[in-house]
């Protein structure tokens, strides 16, 4: 069943409206959940980057991309809200470095399945704990 | 005992966030579940951190042609608009209520991870 509304004579399809403005929509509610949690665009970014027809790897490589401008902008909001602890950041970062070199080599030999179960699981768990016992 | 965690939390992260996994989420869970940080502050801490990260995963996989450069800009142009949004609700959203809808989203991306269809893959 697909949502329809009129304007007129003419029958709008809620399927097409999506598809005319899928990358401004994706763009807004990447950038709405960037802003919002410091993080989660990729959960939106991946999936249409799919539907606008790109193979796994690529949508996933790509989000980065997405995301980095989208954080730069974040940045901006953030620091003139005084939201950003500089410190606490850069001490993650030489880690984080060393595991970006890893992870980008690995994005294009490693069967990325067994990952995002793993990562499912671990994401699930801090939600519970998150929701019932915080 | 808390630069090893700081050192497996900054390290995951850099992992998971390079492969377009959703790595925010790990250092995010990290600082408010297990270093007391709070929702805001983490999500602040995530965005610097991921910039570096970004810069020298985008270089490896512009190497490895793995970039559909031009879909980028169309949908960063409208992201600029949702950043805004996003940063406009934090100051109205109780921060309880913001970690709660973290969890939420979490919940959502745990279950679509652990349940996703897998995809065999040609070589790249």
């Amino acid at each position: 069943m697909s949502i329809v509304w009129c304007r007129g004579n003419t029958i709008f399809y809620m399927k097409d409206f999506i598809k005319k403005h899928a990358k401004i929509l994706t763009g807004a509610l990447c950038g709405l959940l960037n802003g919002l949690f410091g993080s989660g665009g990729g959960v939106v970014a991946v999936p249409m980057l799919r539907f606008f027809g790109l193979e796994a790897r690529k949508s996933h490589a790509t989000s980065v991309a997405v995301i980095f401008f989208l954080s730069i902008i974040s940045v901006i909001a953030y620091s003139l809200r005084g939201s950003l602890e500089w410190q606490t950041a850069l001490s993650y970062i030489p880690w984080g470095i060393a595991g970006a070199v890893l992870g980008s080599l690995l994005l294009k030999k490693v069967p990325n399945s067994l990952l995002r179960r793993i990562f499912g699981v671990v994401v699930l768990a801090s939600s519970v704990r998150i929701l019932f016992f915080q | 005992m808390s630069i090893i965690w700081t050192a497996v939390a900054g390290f995951l992260t850099g992992v998971t966030a390079s492969m377009g996994l959703g790595g925010g989420f790990v250092l995010i869970i990290y600082l408010t579940v297990f270093a007391g940080t709070a929702q805001v502050a983490a999500g602040g801490i995530n965005l610097l951190f991921f910039l570096p990260i970004a810069l020298i995963s985008m270089f490896i996989h512009t190497k490895n042609k793995l970039i559909e450069w031009k879909l980028v800009a169309p949908i960063c142009i409208a992201g600029i608009a949702g950043v805004a949004g996003g940063v406009l609700l934090l100051s109205i959203v109780d921060e309880d209520v913001l970690q709660k809808l973290f969890a939420g989203l979490l919940v959502f991306v745990g279950l679509r991870e652990i349940f996703h269809k897998k995809v065999v893959e040609k070589e790249p």
